[in-house]
């Protein structure tokens, strides 16, 4: 939906449109909407800086860090001494490619649901990655090939092997390409990375490997001899859906907000009124209701179902 | 029990054999004693625990969530074990985790009472996959797709000594498999073998067909039928008596009726039978007994098993294991002769003039319960595994059916970005009249690594639908399918099941509307 006067609180394409008229966001996120959307010719774009104010009409809006990817950021909206914060995607981790989420105070919070269920509990980055490198050594002979969501995941993933110590080339597909070097340019180093290909005489023999989720089925993959098919998403905590999308190894790794992260955000912003949104509202509406917030579901549209978790 | 929960969480998403041996591996050669035994014995199906009931479990997650929150959890997930392990957290401030030793410990000397307070201290130690590892354990729902046999390999493997080695002393060694782990990974000595009342690996037959069969010369073989059920192991020993599949497993539990006409002491080969009215009953009648683990008196009754003998390998404490066929077989006659032995007989030599011969007969005998011949050398002594030359088998041909394919799912492994398994249909009459079809089956092999390119590009260009990693197609593509045999099935929505399917040849040539019928599938049942 195309409107007038947008404000994006990040580059996902569940929350990124073309084609408005003029758009505010952080600096970062205009720059990934730039090269998703072809340098948005037709839209006027505002840059606003985490921290700073504009004012629209009678209402200023800030932007403040989510925690999602590069340039995430939180809505906040202030009118006749009523603030409303729109959370966007946000989590509460640490993530070496963007700045910490910051809780504001606020009367009204919209948040977002991807991950609310009690059954989501992210275990440590960390420790995922560790099960990547001990496949790695148990199977050296095979590739390992991550499928990894474009923007965000995949510069976090890379983050993550580089901090466990894993400095060898990390090969991309090429439709992860521009991304990643918009976010070398945005300061987050990504170390030795190569196009799949540019590779000559490379047998990918125990290397790791990173596409898109899409491309692990595709006919693509069969240039690899004997893949092992990684996946980094917070659904693959559920063993049904880690089978359903064909995963033999499974990293939760989540960009979003587990149970724990979403019900404790609750608390710090201590909204007297949550609007919950996008994703599993039900449960969420249920807790915020159980420690005397009034919780309501906000049904929103133009969500893609679990496009980027 | 951490390393253990990581090693089955691995096992569960790895389809590939030679991966899930790999990683068996890397557990035992990591884990010390006596963990690595007891998740031998968890994988070989050695541990038994019902001690958490899917009630506990509920109670367990009401109580920490709340109803209507563990009711939406449950919902999603789909599995109550794997729920209660998400919605758990661990306690930041609880001990270290148990170990699986200590698990089992614990549990084996446990009261009723006392299981669901230690629980939940585990509950609280251990992380996700360690709760779910732990409660799947403690519900007996451990499946990780890894056979008894798969786990004596890779114990095997990380000995570098070969399976039939492990086989021969397994029986005589009980969980947590100290001595085996000290003669496979230290210096200690190869533990005794339980002789005459151990499983002895089988010896194999390779597949021959009659072009092959020519160059042989048929003075060297003998003949039997090869009998549509299941080789077995009969082993008695001290009083112990048992009943193992070929892969090692113990079965006697499901079959008393055996276990009890065994007054003899030795090990001999045969086949497993249901005998009904001195004939053999179709291969589904045996199947019925092997899906009990307990057996009620009414399926005794109607499906009596039966062991038809053809060799002995063991007898009366002597190993006859070197001696060669020719001499086992007189001593196996000699030994029926010697007095009545109910549920027992000996598979009879078909006698033969020259190949052609035993051709005919093969070709005659369309009796049920007869899969083809099994051919022999006389001068050959028992040798474990799949030697190439003594042992052949020679199967009957195939039966054909012209089916259609109706979805297509995504492979394992080497074959995962392919179309690779395909469930096929064919076609009957619904109650209106119309004409729709039936899946009766599935396939996954018989096709050629072309034909495989083939087939998935084709999937590809003629999907209609999608369900996850299953593709639904045009009903337009005719599969020649072979099989084994076909049974009435309540399993299958078309009544009828296939045993052993495999795609013969792809019959782009033949309109789909002219494939088989469900009808004409079901008038192949014996
Ligand atoms: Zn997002
Ligand atoms: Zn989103």
């Amino acid at each position: 939906m195309a409107v007038n006067r947008a404000v994006i609180t990040h580059g996902h394409g569940d929350h990124a449109r073309p084609g408005h008229r003029s758009a505010l966001a952080t600096p970062e996120t205009l720059a990934i909407m730039r090269t998703r959307f072809q340098d948005m010719p037709d839209t006027t774009q505002q840059p606003l800086k985490y921290g700073d104010t504009v004012t629209m009409g009678d209402v200023s809006v800030s932007l403040v860090p989510a925690g999602h990817i590069l340039g995430s950021a939180q809505a906040v909206l202030e009118h006749k001494g009523q603030r409303i914060v729109v959370s966007g995607d946000y989590k509460r981790r640490p993530d070496a490619t963007c700045p910490p989420f910051e809780p504001v105070p606020c009367d009204v919070f919209i948040t977002e649901a991807t991950f609310a269920l009690p059954v989501f509990h992210h275990p440590s980055d960390a420790g995922e990655i560790g099960k990547l490198l001990r496949s790695l050594e148990t199977f050296p002979e095979r590739t390992h090939l991550v499928g990894v969501y474009a923007l965000g995941k995949c510069q976090r993933v890379i983050k993550l092997l580089r901090a466990a110590g894993y400095d060898k080339r990390i090969w991309l597909h090429g439709a992860l390409a521009s991304l990643c070097k918009l976010y070398e340019a945005n300061g987050v180093e990504l170390g030795d990375t190569a196009l799949i290909s540019d590779a000559i005489l490379e047998t990918f023999k125990g290397q790791i490997v990173l596409c898109p989720p899409s491309a692990i089925a595709d006919r693509w993959s069969r240039r690899f001899a004997d893949p092992i098919a990684a996946m980094a998403s917070g659904w693959m905590g559920v063993r049904a859906r880690a089978r359903q999308r064909g995963a033999e190894l499974p990293l939760i790794i989540s960009d979003h907000a587990d149970w724990s992260e979403l019900t404790q955000t609750l608390k710090d912003v201590g909204a007297p009124k949550v609007w919950v949104t996008h994703g599993r509202e039900e449960a969420l509406v249920a807790y915020a209701r159980s420690i005397g917030i009034d919780g309501e579901a906000l049904h929103l549209g133009g969500r893609e179902e679990e496009d980027e978790s | 029990m951490q390393a253990f929960a990581r090693l089955l969480d691995a096992l569960s998403f790895q389809p590939a054999r030679n991966a899930k041996l790999r990683l068996i591996e890397a557990y035992l050669r990591e884990t010390p004693d006596p963990d690595r035994g007891w998740a031998l014995a968890a994988l070989t199906g050695g541990l038994d625990f019902a001690a958490a009931k899917p009630a506990l479990l509920r109670s367990f997650g009401h109580e920490k969530i709340g109803e209507e929150l563990f009711h939406l959890s449950y919902d999603y997930v789909g599995d109550l074990a794997e729920t209660l392990a998400l919605i758990w957290e661990t306690k930041p401030d609880a001990g270290p985790p148990p170990s699986l030793g200590e698990v089992v410990e614990t549990l084996q000397r446990a009261t009723k009472m006392q299981t669901p307070a230690i629980l939940k201290r585990w509950l609280d130690e251990l992380d996700a996959t360690g709760r779910w590892a732990l409660l799947k354990l403690l519900t007996g729902a451990l499946r990780v797709g890894v056979s008894a046999r798969l786990a004596k390999q890779a114990v095997a493997n990380i000995g570098s000594q070969p399976v039939a080695e492990v086989e021969e002393v397994w029986h005589g060694l009980s969980a947590p498999y100290r001595p085996l782990f000290d003669w496979l990974t230290a210096d200690g000595p190869k533990p005794a073998s339980n002789m005459g009342g151990a499983f002895l690996s089988p010896m194999l037959a390779n597949p021959i067909d009659r072009a092959e069969i020519d160059t042989l010369d048929p003075a060297h073989f003998r003949a039997e039928w090869k009998w549509d059920g299941i080789r077995v192991q009969v082993a008695s020993l001290g009083g112990v008596k048992r009943l193992f599949s070929r892969a090692g497993e113990d079965v006697s539990g499901a079959f008393p009726d055996i276990v009890e006409a065994i007054d003899f002491e030795g090990v001999f080969d045969g086949e497993l039978l249901v005998r009904r009215d001195e004939a053999v009953a179709p291969f589904n009648d045996l199947q019925q007994r092997l899906n009990r683990k307990t057996v009620t008196p009414k399926m005794l009754k109607e499906h009596p098993a039966h062991v038809r003998l053809y060799d002995v390998l063991w007898l009366d404490g002597e190993d006859l294991r070197a001696l060669s066929f020719d001499e086992r077989r007189t001593r196996l006659e000699a030994w029926m002769a010697e007095k009545p032995r109910p549920r027992f007989d000996i598979s009879p030599l078909v006698r033969f003039a020259d190949w052609a011969h035993l051709a005919t007969l093969r070709e005659e005998m369309r009796q049920d319960g007869i899969e083809g011949l099994m051919l022999k050398r006389g001068d050959a002594p028992y040798l474990a595994g799949r030697p190439k030359g003594p042992w052949f088998k020679w199967k009957r041909d195939p039966m054909l059916a012209d089916c259609v394919m109706m979805y297509a799912q995504r492979g394992h492994g080497k074959r995962s970005s392919f179309y690779s398994d395909y469930t096929f249909g064919a076609w009957r009459e619904t109650a209106e009249g119309k004409r729709e079809l039936a899946p009766v089956g599935k396939a996954y092999f018989g096709f050629t690594d072309e034909e495989l390119r083939w087939l998935d590009k084709w999937v590809r260009d003629h999907t209609t639908n999608r369900f996850g990693p299953v593709r639904e197609v045009e009903q337009q593509l005719v599969l020649e399918v072979a099989f084994d045999g076909v049974a009435r099935s309540t399993r299958h929505k078309s009544g009828v099941s296939l045993r052993f399917p495999r795609i013969n040849r792809i019959r782009t040539d033949k309109p789909a509307a002219e494939a088989d019928t469900v009808d004409t599938l079901l008038h192949l049942v014996p």
